[in-house]
Parts: structure tokens; C-alpha cells; sequence
């Protein structure tokens, strides 16, 4: 990268700042203090129609205290990591906690929970990168895209290079750090035919650069994705199957992983309240959670308070088998810790995969949908109504492509309907997961 | 309202100041940044105060506070943006920032640097830091006396929550077209959010605003009770909502925050980048008709103190009353520098940014549709069966295509002219143009949002506001379950 970031200096640095802020904090008076400082530095460059068009470099900072009096709880942060910056910080911190009111559930996670196990999980792989390389890449992604014929304008190429260090520690005496990287190639094409104009993209993104798919194989597939989408029409309004895309089969997950969340089930703002150990899925339907998966996205030790990770394995036989919880979340619930302060990481499901062309084929006449707009999924009932388009499959062909229609049902229903799980794993983001069939879903469109 | 030079005063004594900087210090800053083939260049200092307070099961749970600051130094050629930014603001930041930003960008012709112009804009709000105006104990009782009106409105509610945040910022801008302008920015917001348990169902209501002022205004005009009251009454019609209806019909959209319409169905397309790079379904259509005759949609960033409007922008332009759509007819985009002098243009105060830490670039202020002749309640007479939607959660749009979305949270079926049963939460889409052109009746009752919303764009989020009277489009897909 164009700019030195030397990230054992870093981490000896953050690492200093963090337990001085907790010692001022104990100082002070607080009964319990925990600190999470981070430091991230990356570079951007984006390309449009074969010329530069924006550089930028980053670096962002930050230290956030939260600290405790009695039962009470203060927080404040900064982007300014000085001496005297930190002492404001958790002053600041102190005097809000006085007004706010008593909570016996709030305070650190158990001691006993604190991770002692800390593995090399791979996650760091910085990239010794020129602004020039980097331009270099993101043309040859715009390029392929562009040469593909039907291809008449394009919103640019993007990479982006990140790496950082994040270290939490807290008045038990924990410590934990990790550094960490990320890096990423986009493509987004432009096409046109009489009916108007389609836009669509590709991206691979890599926590280790040389895991990074070719960027001319980029270009070329939002090329591909962009045309496909031309002559679109409305489907008809009515109940069918729907397939989703991996990509959005992932984000199905995460409507599940919502509901799963103490802060949703405590607040009673889950479909989910009350169900543990009840049915919600097809009994071959499993996922569990690998934070400790060598490499992956996601990939932590402990979680944001420091409790150690572990496998939690969330729907088990088609029943939901936990939920996902910090330490306030559980006491309460009046359970413990499942070490997910800060989410989730790195879900696998655990079903058998069917080939993608044997869903097409099962689901015979419906709607394999692509791409979803908007934000119409209510937690608190399941209730689901979504822009999307995609396309429409006859005979388990697909046909042609369709758009300006939604796609509705429940949660639940969708859970339950769930027919089987695509081969064609994406495994771009935390969640790893193929397509999904649904046995059926309302369609509104002409 | 207040003077722009007071604001100048104000805002180099919080964030030049401290680090040992003046207005001269600006020009040697800037020098950095211009160099060898830059046609423009600006720095942008900013710090901010940020304040909430949250309450769950009647006690404020959680309080936070986050100050944040630095510099943004931009640089451009031709087409080219070169961007830096630091957390500090000193001299060695300015240096290496701006020797960052111009170094990158290396082509384009060097226009002569312009004397200091001083912007003077109208006040579109009150420069002060709103989080002053309640005492921390005020705050305390304001968001339990929402949670007390709101548990005792009805027994089926078991759950509140409440939350009261502030921001008080301050943006200095210095360009190399002259530019000098300053602002200081004041926000706030009260929220109430429950929960209602009844015969095994379960629903949520929220209710919230604010916009560019003290805190204590909140206080003063009461809104705990207000919003308590009313997240209440959404969540008990919410718990009698039936299945809502699939397929194309007539929607009739209540004043205020169904505005949201006009945010995605035009005011994205309207944005000038994506004008300029062609890649908007409202593209090459200037002077022509993209919607029914009588619909008139501005940006207008002067209303007061609202959530969405800026004394000056990003860039320093005043924010300004800009018409987009004349009676049906295209009229106007909106503009930053870089989009408005590729494009031969004049910029319109809509350059945004979410901090100094990233770039500006076209965004919208209050998006509004001005008000028509017809009577609220003709408009609903006028539908045998369609839905009457009043309040939205979210929209999101696909400029190329046009294709627009926003979700219903509260609905009614419109029944032979009369609204009827609340019906669930519905996505409802449409194609921008094809949707403004239905446009059939528009209400005297033009409406301002209560100040909620904030719109995203390639991960930067600003406040907005929208604004409507009530109207009707003829023809709109409704995405319920119930599909006849």
C-alpha cells in the first residue's frame, strides 16, 4: 500500500492506550471497565470507462469505553486515541453513568467465560500494493467487462485493501487482539435494449489477496449477469415455488440469525420468542457457527466481551437448538453466554446439497429470483414482502427474465417449506450457503 | 436567524484553534493540495458531538457519547478525485493530506487560485449545540415520561423502548475557488418504540422526529407523549391487520413521511452523478414530461429548521429551493461542483457527505411534492378497492431500471370509497416514471415528515426529510399475501 502501516506497532500501541484508559477508569472510581480500540488503514481506487476516477486513502481510529458503578453503566468513544483524549473520554463515560438507572443484568461477562485459547486463525494478509497496481486491476476488471458485445455503459471497477487492528480488554484482566485484512474487486455494467436500461455486478472479496478470483473473469460475469437481465418482463401475480440465489439465500439466514438474537427475544421483538427446541426447519436441516474456521471472513478467538468462541450449533434436526447470545442478553433470558457478542461467525449449514439444475428441475414452473429490494421484513411476526427479480422457470428451464414484482409469505412458512439446498455454495461472505428452494411463495406482478 | 460570519468566527475557534491553525493557514493547506494539474481542491474540517440516552423496561439503560473530527482534503482533475483525510487537524496533517490527495491525480489544467470569498447564506437553523438544552436529569424524565404514557395507554402493550439522541456539529469549508463558509448544525430525535401482546399476536409501533434544533424544544413541544401515544395506536391497529391483498391496484398515500415515494421514484434519478454518467432511467430526459400534469417536486433545503435542510453544503453553497419536476415536466437536477461543471450546470447546495472522512457527492435536503387542490377525503371516495397507506418503514431504489420499493408499516384496504380494515405491512414497487405518471389526484394537505429519516448511498448515510399531501396513483403492485 501506498501508506506504511506496521500493525505490531499498532497492536503494542492500542494495547498501551486500552489499559490505560482501564486504569484511569478503575482510578476514578469505576467498579468495572472494558475498552475496544481499533485502528484501520486501506486504500480505494475506482475506475470508470478506462480512466481514474476516484483515490482515496483511509485511516480510521477509534477507542470506546464502557464502564460500570454499581450496577449502573456509562459508554463514550473518540476517534482521538491521545493521553488526554482518553481521560476525557472516560470522564465523560463516569458522569453519564449517574444518571443512568440500576440494572442487575448489565456488567462484563463472567470471568470464567473469558477465552484463555488463542489460535493463529489466518486472517492477516496484507497487501504490499501500488496506487498504480491497484488501478491496474480494477481497468482489466472494467475492461473484460466492457468488451463483452452489448455492453454500452459502465458504472467503474472498484478495489479496496484494507488491514487493521482491533484489540478489547477489560477489568477481569483480559486482553485479546487480532489483527486482520480484507480486500476486494467490484464491477458494475450497464446495458440497454428497447424496454430501458439494466444494471448489474460481480465482486470477489478475499481476506488473503491471492484467494481473489481474476479480475478480468470478474468483469466478464457482470457482463454476463447485466445482459441476462435485458427484456425483462412482470410475471404473473399468484402462489409459486421460489428459487433464491445464494446471495440471497444467505440473507435469509440472517433474517433467521435476527430473530435468534437475545437483544430481539429479551425485548419480545422476535417470531422466535419461546420456540427453543421446537421445530422450525425440515428435520434434515442443520446450522452450526465455526468462529474458529482457519482463514474465514469472520473468524475470531472471543467475541466483542471477550467470552471465548465456540461451535453453536443454532437449528439442529430442524429444530432450533440455541440461541444467540452476549452475556447481558442471557442474564436476561436467565441463560448464559453463547459467546456472540458482536453476531455470529462464520455459518455453515449442515444438509444435503442438490445440484442446482435438480432445484430448477423440482421447483418445474416458478420464479428463480436474483436480486431483492427493500427492507419489507417485519422481526417482530416474520412477515415477508420483498421487491425482487430474477427469472421465470417453465418445465425447470429458465425462460426469460422477469423484474417489478414482490415475493411474500411468512418466516415461518418459508422455514418450513424449505424443499432442499443448492451445491453451489457462495462463500464471499460469512455465511456460506447455496441456493434455497421454497415451496411456495404470493407473487405479485401484472 | 443567524449571521454566517459569526458562524466563521465560531467554527475556526473550535477546530483551527486547537491545533495552532488560522484562516492563513488555510491558504498554505490548500497550496498542498492544488499543485501541478489540479482544478480544484478543498479542505473540510468537521468535529462532532454526538449524545444518546436509551431506555428499556422503564429505565435508561444505556447512555453514550462520541466525539469525532478531522480534516478531508479533496483534489481534482478533470474527472479524477484524489481524497485524504486525518483526524488531526495541524499543519503536518494538512501537508500530508493534501500532498496525498494531489499526488494522486496528476492530469488537468491549473486554473489561478481565487481570492477568499466569504459565502453568506441564510440560516436555515439556529447555530447552536442542541445538547445543551436539557439538563442530563431532563432527558432522564423526558424518556420516562414517555414510557409511563406509553405503558398506561393500553394494558396489551409489554414492552417500551425509548431513545433521545443529539448531535451537534461544526463544518468549516475552504476551497480553491474562493470558498469560505462555515456551518453549524444542530439535530435531534426522540423515539418511541413498543410492543403489544394480544390473543397470541404480537405486534410492534414506533413513532419518533425532531430536525435542526435544541433539545429542548422536544421538551417543549411535548413529543414524549406525542410519540408514546401514537407508537401505541400503531401497534393496536397493527394487531387487527389482515393479510394484505397481492397484485396491481389503486394507492392512496397520506401526507408526510409517504414522501419517501418521491425520495426513491425520482429524487435518486434525479441526482446529478448519475445524470452525468448516463446511467439514470431520467437520463437525456430534461424538458420532457416524466410525470402528470399538476405534480411538482422540489428539493428544498430552506425549509426551517428541518431535518434534511442546510444553511450551506458540504461544499459551502447555500442550500437552496431547487424544482425538479414542473407540472409533469423535468425541470431540474440536482448538483455538486465536480457533477455541475462536467455537466455545464450550476451546482444546487445538494454536496453531501456523511463526514470529512468521505466524499461529497450529489445528495438530496427535503424532498418535496407541493400541494394540489383535490380534498383528502374525495381521494379516498374516489377508489372502489385499493389501499390507503400512511406510514412507511423503508425504500430503495435501482436508478438504471427505475424499478422503486418502499414497505408499508400501517395500511388500510380502501373498500367502495371507504377505508376499512388495516391490512399487514406490504413491500409495494413500481418504475419511477411509470409511477409518477399515474398520478392521479393530489391533496391541499401537503405535509412535512415528523424527521426521521436517513438515506444511504454507496455506504454514506445523511439525514433527509420528505414531504407530501395525500395522493393517489391509479395503478401500483401491492406485495400482500392474498393473492385473488
Amino acid at each position: 500500500m501506498a501508506q506504511a502501516f506496521d500493525a505490531a506497532a499498532q497492536q503494542l500501541l492500542l494495547t498501551q492506550r486500552a489499559e490505560e484508559a482501564l486504569a484511569l477508569a478503575k482510578k476514578l472510581g469505576a467498579d468495572a471497565a472494558e475498552v475496544g480500540a481499533s485502528v484501520d488503514q486501506g486504500l480505494g481506487v475506482s475506475v470508470r470507462l478506462g480512466e481514474v476516477e476516484t483515490v482515496e486513502l483511509s485511516r480510521d481510529q477509534g477507542i470506546a469505553i464502557t464502564l460500570y458503578v454499581g450496577q449502573r453503566k456509562g459508554s463514550a468513544s473518540s476517534t482521538d486515541a491521545s493521553s488526554a483524549s482518553i481521560k476525557a473520554t472516560v470522564e465523560k463515560a463516569l458522569a453519564i453513568a449517574r444518571y443512568t438507572g440500576e440494572d442487575p443484568a448489565s456488567g462484563l461477562a463472567d470471568a470464567a467465560l473469558m477465552a484463555t485459547d488463542f489460535p493463529d486463525l489466518k486472517v492477516h494478509y496484507p497487501w504490499a500494493l501500488t496506487t498504480d497496481e491497484a488501478i491496474d486491476l480494477a481497468l482489466a476488471c472494467e475492461k473484460a467487462g466492457r468488451d463483452v458485445a452489448g455492453i454500452h455503459q459502465s458504472e467503474g471497477a472498484s478495489l479496496s485493501s484494507g488491514e487493521g487492528v482491533r484489540v478489547y480488554a477489560n477489568s477481569h484482566g483480559f486482553l485479546g487482539t487480532q489483527k486482520g485484512s480484507s480486500h476486494s474487486l467490484s464491477c458494475m455494467l450497464i446495458a440497454q435494449d428497447e424496454k430501458g436500461m439494466q444494471r448489474d455486478y460481480d465482486y470477489t472479496s478475499a481476506r488473503n489477496p491471492a484467494m481473489l478470483r481474476d479480475p478480468a473473469e470478474v468483469g466478464r460475469e457482470a457482463a454476463s449477469r447485466t445482459l441476462r437481465r435485458l427484456g425483462a418482463q412482470r410475471p404473473p401475480t399468484g402462489t409459486f415455488p421460489v428459487l433464491f440465489d445464494p446471495s440471497l439465500s444467505s440473507g435469509l439466514v440472517g433474517h433467521l440469525m435476527g430473530a435468534l438474537a437475545g437483544g430481539a427475544l429479551y425485548r419480545e421483538a422476535s417470531f422466535l420468542c419461546d420456540r427453543l427446541g421446537s421445530p422450525l426447519f425440515p428435520s434434515w436441516f442443520g446450522l452450526e457457527e465455526r468462529p474458529m474456521e482457519v482463514g474465514a471472513t469472520a473468524s475470531s478467538p472471543f467475541d466483542a466481551e471477550g467470552v471465548q468462541t465456540r461451535n453453536n450449533r443454532f437449528i439442529e434436526q430442524g429444530n432450533v437448538a440455541s440461541y444467540m447470545l452476549s452475556a447481558y442478553s442471557a442474564r436476561r433470558l436467565g441463560m448464559q453466554s453463547t459467546g456472540n457478542a458482536g453476531g455470529a461467525r462464520n455459518l455453515r449449514l449442515l444438509a444435503p446439497l442438490t445440484p442446482r439444475d435438480d432445484l430448477l428441475k423440482q421447483m418445474g414452473r416458478g420464479i428463480w429470483v436474483t436480486e431483492l429490494m427493500g427492507q419489507g421484513v417485519n422481526g417482530v411476526t416474520g412477515d415477508y414482502s420483498r421487491g425482487a427479480a430474477g427469472f421465470w422457470v417453465e418445465n425447470g428451464e429458465v425462460q426469460h427474465p422477469i423484474e417489478e414484482f414482490t415475493i411474500a409469505s411468512n418466516l415461518n412458512n418459508m422455514f418450513a417449506g424449505l424443499v432442499a439446498v443448492g451445491d453451489d455454495i457462495d462463500t464471499r461472505g460469512s455465511i456460506h450457503t447455496g441456493s434455497w428452494l421454497i415451496d411456495a411463495m404470493t407473487v405479485a406482478g401484472s | 436567524m443567524t449571521a454566517h460570519k459569526s458562524d466563521v468566527d465560531t467554527a475556526v475557534s473550535i477546530l483551527l484553534t486547537p491545533g495552532g491553525l488560522d484562516l492563513d493557514a488555510l491558504d498554505t493547506g490548500l497550496s498542498y493540495a492544488m499543485g501541478g494539474g489540479i482544478d480544484y481542491a478543498d479542505l473540510y474540517f468537521q468535529r462532532t458531538w454526538q449524545e444518546g440516552w436509551v431506555l428499556e423496561d422503564g429505565e435508561v439503560k444505556e447512555a453514550s457519547y462520541n466525539i469525532d473530527g478531522g480534516v478531508g482534503v479533496r483534489s481534482l482533475a478533470g474527472e479524477k478525485t484524489g481524497f485524504a483525510y486525518s483526524n488531526q487537524i495541524t499543519a503536518d496533517a494538512l501537508m500530508d493530506t493534501g500532498r496525498t490527495a494531489s499526488g494522486i491525480v496528476r492530469s488537468g489544467k491549473q486554473l489561478p487560485g481565487q481570492p477568499i470569498v466569504a459565502v453568506s447564506a441564510a440560516g436555515r437553523y439556529a447555530g447552536i449545540d442542541p445538547l445543551a438544552g436539557l439538563t442530563a436529569d431532563e432527558k432522564v424524565a423526558m424518556l420516562k415520561e414517555a414510557d409511563r404514557i406509553a405503558r398506561a395507554a393500553d394494558p396489551s402493550i409489554s414492552q417500551v423502548s425509548a431513545s433521545l439522541s443529539g448531535t451537534y456539529e461544526v463544518v468549516l469549508v475552504r476551497s480553491s475557488d474562493g470558498t469560505l463558509a462555515a456551518d453549524i448544525r444542530p439535530l435531534v430525535r426522540f423515539n418511541v418504540s413498543v410492543i403489544a401482546a394480544k390473543n397470541g399476536r404480537r405486534e410492534r409501533g414506533s413513532a419518533g422526529g425532531g430536525g435542526r434544533y435544541s433539545m429542548s424544544r422536544l421538551r417543549d413541544e411535548n413529543v414524549a407523549a406525542r410519540y408514546a401515544k401514537e407508537a401505541v395506536r400503531q401497534a393496536l391497529v397493527n394487531l387487527e391487520a389482515v393479510d394484505a391483498p397481492a397484485g396491481q391496484m389503486p394507492v392512496v398515500l397520506g401526507a408526510g413521511w409517504p414522501g419517501i415515494l418521491l425520495h426513491e421514484a425520482v429524487g435518486h434519478g434525479l441526482e446529478g452523478d448519475f445524470n452525468r454518467k448516463g446511467s439514470s432511467a431520467f437520463a437525456g430526459r430534461m424538458g420532457k414530461r416524466v410525470a402528470a400534469k399538476g405534480v411538482t417536486v422540489v428539493d428544498d433545503a430552506t425549509v426551517a429548521d428541518c431535518r434534511g435542510s442546510l444553511s450551506v453544503d458540504d461544499e459551502g453553497t447555500p442550500g437552496q429551493y431547487t424544482p425538479l419536476i414542473e407540472d409533469g415536466i423535468l425541470t431540474g437536477y440536482m448538483q455538486d461542483k465536480l457533477n455541475a461543471r462536467l455537466m455545464n450546470m450550476a451546482p444546487t447546495g445538494n454536496a453531501r457527505r456523511e463526514s470529512f472522512a468521505h466524499l461529497p457527492m450529489p445528495r438530496m435536503t427535503n424532498t418535496v411534492m407541493l400541494a394540489g387542490q383535490d380534498e383528502p377525503t374525495d381521494i379516498i371516495k374516489s377508489v372502489k378497492r385499493g389501499i390507503y397507506a400512511v406510514s412507511f418503514g423503508g425504500g430503495q431504489v435501482d436508478i438504471t431500471s427505475g424499478k422503486f420499493v418502499f414497505s408499508a408499516s400501517e395500511a388500510y384496504l380502501i373498500e367502495d370509497g371507504k377505508i376499512t380494515a388495516p391490512v399487514k405491512g406490504a413491500t409495494l414497487i413500481g418504475n419511477g416514471p411509470e409511477a409518477m405518471g399515474r398520478v392521479s389526484m393530489i391533496g391541499h394537505d401537503m405535509e412535512m415528515d415528523t424527521g426521521i429519516g436517513v438515506c444511504g448511498k454507496e455506504g454514506q448515510g445523511v439525514p433527509v426529510g420528505v414531504g407530501q399531501p395525500t395522493l393517489k396513483l391509479d395503478e401500483l403492485t401491492v406485495g400482500g399475501t392474498q393473492s385473488s
